[in-house]
């Protein structure tokens, strides 16, 4: 009984660390409703300054001081960042601050190690909370204890903030409705400077007490960032009670499933999250949010098939790209094929995120699966290529029919989060079920046949997937299910009111958008020659989200140029530097603040202002009609 | 851009831009993958290895009389960028050979490449056993002690202790899996009596210690292995100090001697854990000496385990080519198969059977040793000792 | 010689949330090409009641009928399927969409081309598309971005789509609010004649009294949930009682004296 009592208080210990860092998620998401993925960075830098900090200062009130200064000096930080780059794209497309967070993520990767050094650092313990007290026979660490005591009152100062001053009532007012905030003429800029710094101090003070635990190390950001983003979902977001309980519940399953299923934690927070998001969609704390009275950043610029002119220009870079096996070597055309495959990969990302208005977190596992499809097909049952390509993608397309029906129940971010829940999930059992899967060792030997072997050929194969990938998304754009699909995005309450079923178009939408993602993943199965995990993996869905937001998301096909920049330039630097992370962080940071709708987003508009800065020849062109070429 | 990527040889300037083009027509070229960026605690010490041995063959007028140039890629942590990595290498930078990698998915997705490709790779880290035996290829030769290697050596002395309740605790990915997998079959071959009682599977790198040590405690074992590594072995000693799970039980513990996973421990270091590792303070044979020596001026800093890798794979690398006299893949393959070369451990040699060098590790203790955890009571064992029997070998190997 | 049933009869609706009666035990019918008008003060179950003729919103007990079909507890999309069409309080349109398209939709769900992933949408019907846009008087904004049109214009291209699918009935929850008094008028108007012309019955919440005495050929008035009168605009403005509610929630109005009523 002691061991049960023992083993609760131990994981109500791991969700104190978690809910300091998840309420400073939520805080942000309530109210400036910023995805914010350097969260884990900060937590990571708050460690960092706090090792520091504690090493130099001596006795208890260094040790203490120390932890508490590297709070505020993350604050700091976080309200500089805040400041010069978040405000500037409050008002660019939804998620379009995720790509500037993530920029800042990588580069702070790196900068950690420039600055502190590669080697894992092990902090002092804390004064006072070195030892252990014994309950019957069994020893708790009583800096556990002193997390245990932390949590509630971190949460009950929390509490008091939100309840009893007006800074809190703003908060809570602008996580039920922004607009009606913004309607009370409240300074928002000060409101979200001041929300992203307590924000940000609650996830460094939560990385800085890991100093007495944990070895603080490079990649600590990581580890903790999608966790955090689950508990955050699963408590409801903007609730801090919410975060309480879900790290509360998500640190206990996890402290007792060891005790039954010792191999559940790789993929525990992620089933909780999916159950519960199927169940109770806001979260077990959170509301419904009020509807958004307008859509934030959509463009006015409606979407129009290319003119004349523009198909000519097409046509010529397709040209330019098909002769680039008779002047490029091999290795520009191995480089040629992965960019083409990830061309289709973020076309299909694109589909169903700037035509459907729905971000997917996990659409590398639709990828994969395609991927894992030729794998099977042909390693086990010996298919020829073609027919492997042929029907790899369909384990794409059957994944993305299975969890699409239950994330389009859901919108916005938690339809995000449901696809990251799913995403995960088919990462494990690919990770976990060694004997078919082959584990994270992967399936090794896909290669290509004779035909296609050799670097040109593939590459001619990759280009013509690519292009007609291309071209049959874009005439669903246009095309009257294309059409539905974006009213589904723009309006429900009016495509449920003239017939439409909004949820099986949706639906439709997903399984296309799998499906040719799973194309990509076939191809990448037999560029690379092997199948592994990390081919379903967060960070290659991270990569698709990045290849749409860069090209652009309110744009027809800005993700055919977002996929070329983006992966051109990741391979080059990843080629020329160890410090790609620092460079290309830096890289997109300043797309983000520079080209705020996108490289082609950005193009586009000034090819516009262009256009009305011409003289008003005939009183039509006087008025504002892009739309009509 | 960096420069240090493109070692040039000690009598060469490294050029501005780092271009590898400046190598010469004559020079022979040895393309070099690890995992730079996510794995800095352990590949600085293992570039500063291969920069040193670099050094050290030029000095000595290069390979047959050609200079030797190392063109070194990160691959991120990811198998795939490997393989963009390994195909640049091979395709444009005209290497002669792959060498590096240190997980062991990217040491089989290179693996595999090289295989694919008919390029010549000599994995330097990875240590899963499908390298050299359920996936090993003609291509592929690897220089470190395979897990098999490891956990047979843990094995011998771990038999040795009287206790009979056993706890497993292993991050939960192939290596871990089967690091724990060896060793249970090896240790039941030996102490039929003994009884697994537990076993836990932190996902890697994401521990949460407390609850892991309460489990494994709760079983009650009278012994306990451990393959976590890095910030989760922190973790998990911290923890397991605290709460007292190491008091009264015998650990064994792969990698935890290695510096760069004991260093960090400080005075935290349990002491009395049976571990594999590389105690370079109390290694006294001339090789050795000579390496530290070198080592240590050079750098002003001790060697890690993966320095002495990084110096040996490029050492290996230069006998290799040196012995074939020519960047023909057959006949590289030929002159390494059998071949005997010194290391700072002593003679090694890369078995034609399976194409597993013949290095070994130490086993040894833990202790606390003025606030820092050191090895001791620590012996190289010979890696050709701990290595299955010629017919078991011929059954793992795929024919090709 | 059977009677042909009312294009819309209401029966008993009742809905209530948590013990209290948003509607209680409201009934009502409508022909075709009648306008209705449903009034009350704010919180008399307007809403509530006008969400759960098209489904919107689930009653507790009591039915809906068109034309002698059972349609209560349908979902709106079906609804609009047997020919309901229906603008929104605030308006409901595609913000990234030209006019056209707007219209488009409709028209391509009405066609039931929802799922034809190759064909042409902006080919789709743009003639009918047109003319649906010239009738409600929007001929000249066919390609205007929706989001850039102004409020009154909105509420237009809402009727436009309403009538994309030829509906028999049009539910119109306050049409004109928001707009100013000159369009609240052009409005109706517009509506009015297109409900008689093609023979369309409309039901309309507002709080215009102008509009509701100027355009209804019938009111119906509720309060706390309850039918309370029902009639011509005369009849209804002669009630005692409706003039009670409106005095009794300080809302008094009489059109007679209001500035500019004689529009």
């Amino acid at each position: 009984m002691a061991f049960y009592v023992v083993q609760f208080l131990t994981g109500l210990a791991s969700a104190a660390s978690l809910f300091l860092v998840a309420s400073g998620l939520s805080i942000i998401f309530g109210v400036t409703r910023i995805v914010n993925f350097a969260h884990g960075a900060f937590y990571m830098i708050g460690a960092y300054i706090a090792f520091t900090l504690t090493e130099r200062l001596s006795g208890a009130f260094g040790f203490w001081g120390g932890i508490v200064l590297a709070a505020i000096a993350v604050a700091l930080i976080g309200v500089l960042v805040e400041m010069v780059l978040l405000r500037r794209i409050y008002h660019a497309p939804e998620l379009f601050q995720l790509l500037a967070t993530f920029g800042l993520t990588l580069m702070v990767e790196d900068l950690v190690v420039l600055i502190w050094g590669p080697d894992d650092l092990v902090g002092r313990r804390a004064p006072g909370f070195k030892g252990a007290i014994d309950f019957f026979g069994q020893n708790i660490p009583s800096y556990d204890l002193f997390l245990i005591v932390l949590g509630p009152v971190v949460l009950g100062i929390l509490w008091l903030l939100f309840q009893r001053t007006r800074w809190g009532v703003l908060v809570r007012a602008a996580t039920q409705d922004r607009d009606m905030v913004a309607a009370l003429g409240v300074n928002q800029k000060w409101l979200f400077t001041s929300v992203f710094a307590v924000g940000v101090f609650l996830a460094a003070l939560g990385g800085a007490l890991q100093i007495p635990r944990d070895a603080v190390h490079h990649a600590m950001d990581l580890r903790i960032i999608v966790e955090v983003f689950v508990v955050v979902v699963i408590g409801g977001l903007g609730s801090i009670v919410g975060a309480f309980v879900a790290a509360v519940l998500v640190s206990e399953l996890n402290a007792f499933g060891i005790l039954i299923f010792p191999k559940i934690s790789i993929i525990l927070v992620f089933l909780v999250m999916a159950v519960v998001l199927i169940v109770r969609p806001w979260g077990l704390f959170g509301k419904p949010e009020a509807p958004a009275r307008k859509t934030p950043g959509l463009t006015v610029n409606p979407w129009r098939p290319l003119t004349q002119n523009e198909r000519l220009m097409a046509l010529a870079a397709l040209v330019i790209a098909a002769t680039l096996p008779l002047f490029a070597g091999n290795y520009a055309l191995t480089v040629g094929s992965e960019i083409a495959i990830f061309v289709i990969f973020a076309v299909s990302l694109h589909f169903l995120m700037s035509v459907g208005g729905l971000a997917s977190f996990g659409h590398a596992a639709y990828f994969g699966l395609g991927a894992y499809g030729v794998a099977f097909l042909a390693k086990m049952a010996g298919l020829p290529m073609i027919v492997c390509l042929l029907l790899g993608p369909l384990l794409g397309c059957m994944g993305a029919a299975v969890f699409g029906f239950f994330a389009v129940q859901l919108s916005g971010v938690y339809f995000a989060m449901l696809t990251l829940a799913f995403a995960q999930i088919v990462w494990s059992i690919a990770f976990q079920w060694v004997s078919v899967t082959g584990g994270d060792n992967g399936i090794l030997g896909v290669w290509p046949e004779k035909w296609a072997a050799s670097p040109s050929h593939f590459y001619w194969l990759a280009l013509g997937v690519a292009t007609l990938v291309t071209i049959a998304l874009r005439a669903m754009v246009f095309s009257p299910f294309g059409y539905a699909l974006r009213a589904t995005r723009d309006s429900l309450l009016r495509t449920e009111a003239i017939g439409i079923n909004a949820k099986r178009i949706q639906w439709t939408a997903f399984v296309i958008a799998g499906t040719t993602a799973g194309i990509g993943g076939a191809l990448f199965a037999y560029l690379k020659g092997s199948v592994f995990p990390d081919n379903l993996g967060i960070s290659l869905s991270v990569d698709a989200l990045v290849m749409v937001l860069l090209g652009g998301v309110e744009t027809v096909s800005g993700a055919v140029i977002g996929a070329i920049v983006y992966k051109a330039l990741n391979i080059w630097l990843v080629s020329q530097t160890d410090l790609s992370k620092l460079v290309l962080g830096g890289f997109i940071m300043l797309i983000v603040v520079v080209f705020p709708k996108g490289i082609v987003g950005m193009l586009e508009m000034l090819a516009q202002r262009r256009r009305k800065a011409s003289p008003p020849g005939s009183p039509l062109l006087a008025k504002p009609i892009e739309s009509a070429e | 851009m960096r420069a240090r990527n493109y070692f040039v040889g000690a009598a060469f300037a490294l050029l501005a831009g780092g271009m590898a083009h400046s190598a010469l027509a004559q020079d022979i070229k040895i393309g070099e993958i690890n995992s730079y960026s996510l794995l800095p605690a352990f590949t600085e010490p293992y570039r500063k290895g291969w920069q040193l041995a670099v050094e050290e063959i030029n000095a000595a007028g290069g390979i047959n009389g050609k200079k030797l140039v190392v063109v070194s890629k990160d691959d991120g942590g990811k198998p795939a960028d490997a393989q963009t990595a390994a195909n640049e290498l091979v395709s444009s930078e005209g290497v002669a050979m792959l060498t590096g990698t240190f997980l062991s998915n990217i040491g089989l997705a290179v693996s595999d490449f090289a295989n694919q490709k008919k390029v010549f790779f000599l994995a330097a880290e990875p240590l899963t056993d499908a390298v050299t035996w359920s996936k090993g290829n003609k291509y592929t030769f690897r220089l470190r002690p395979s897990n098999y290697m490891q956990a047979a050596m843990l094995v011998e002395a771990a038999a040795k202790l009287p206790a009979k309740r056993w706890a497993t605790i292993a991050p939960n990915y192939e290596y871990g899996q089967s690091a724990v997998a060896v060793f249970k079959k090896l240790m039941s071959e030996k102490r039929p009596d003994i009884q697994w009682v537990d076993e836990q599977w932190p996902p890697q790198g994401k521990i949460d210690a407390g609850p892991v040590v309460q489990a494994v405690a709760a079983a009650n074992p009278e012994a306990i292995l451990n393959v976590t590594f890095g910030a989760d072995l922190v973790k998990l000693v911290r923890e397991g100090n605290t709460r007292g799970l190491f008091k009264g039980r015998e650990v064994v513990s792969f990698l935890t001697g290695e510096p760069e996973y004991l260093d960090p421990l400080k005075d935290e270091t349990p002491e009395g854990w049976i571990v594999t590792g590389y105690p370079w303070y109390s290694i006294k044979t001339p090789e050795h000496d000579a390496f530290l020596k070198a080592y240590q001026a050079k750098y002003n800093d001790y060697p890690r385990l993966g320095s002495i890798v990084g110096y040996q794979t490029i050492k290996a690398a230069a006998a290799i080519l040196a012995k074939a006299g020519s960047t023909d893949p057959e006949k590289l393959i030929a002159a390494a198969e059998g071949l005997s070369m010194p290391s700072p451990f002593g003679a090694i040699t890369f078995r034609k059977i399976d194409h597993q060098s013949t290095l070994g590790a130490f086993v040894g203790k833990t202790a606390l040793k003025d606030g820092k955890g050191v090895m001791v009571d620590s012996a190289y064992k010979k890696g050709a000792d701990y290595l299955p029997s010629d017919a078991e070998v011929e059954k793992l190997r795929p024919k090709d | 010689m059977s009677v042909a049933p009312p294009l819309l009869a209401v029966e008993g609706l009742t809905k209530s949330y948590g013990g209290i009666h948003a509607v209680r035990g409201v009934s009502f019918s409508l022909r075709a090409g009648e306008i209705l008008a449903l009034i009350g003060p704010n919180g008399a179950g307007k809403s509530t009641c006008f969400d759960m003729l098209n489904g919107q919103n689930k009653p507790d007990t009591g039915h809906v009928r068109l034309l002698g079909e059972e349609i209560t507890g349908r979902k709106p999309r079906e609804v609009w399927r047997l020919g309901v069409g229906r603008t929104f309080q605030i308006t409901a349109t595609f913000a990234t969409m030209t006019v056209r398209e707007n219209v488009q939709v409709a028209l391509i769900s009405h066609g039931k081309q929802l799922f034809n992933l190759f064909g042409s949408a902006p080919k789709f019907d743009r003639g009918e598309a047109g003319r649906l846009l010239e009738l409600v008087g929007m001929g000249g904004y066919a390609d205007r971005p929706c989001g850039e049109l102004a409020y009154g214009d909105l509420k237009r291209l809402e009727l436009a789509v309403a009538l994309a699918n030829q509906p028999k009935l049009l539910l119109m929850d306050e049409p004109t609010a928001g707009m100013a008094p000159r369009e609240r008028v052009d409005l109706m108007r517009l509506t009015a004649s297109i409900a008689r012309e093609k023979s369309i019955g409309v039901l309309f919440t507002e709080h215009d009294m102008d509009v509701v005495f100027e355009h209804a050929d019938r009111i119906i008035v509720l309060n706390r949930g309850t039918l309370i009168a029902e009639g011509t605009p005369a009849e209804v403005r002669g009630n005692p009682q409706v003039q009670a509610v409106y005095l009794g929630e300080g809302l008094v109005y009489d059109a007679r004296h209001r500035e500019g009523a004689s529009t």
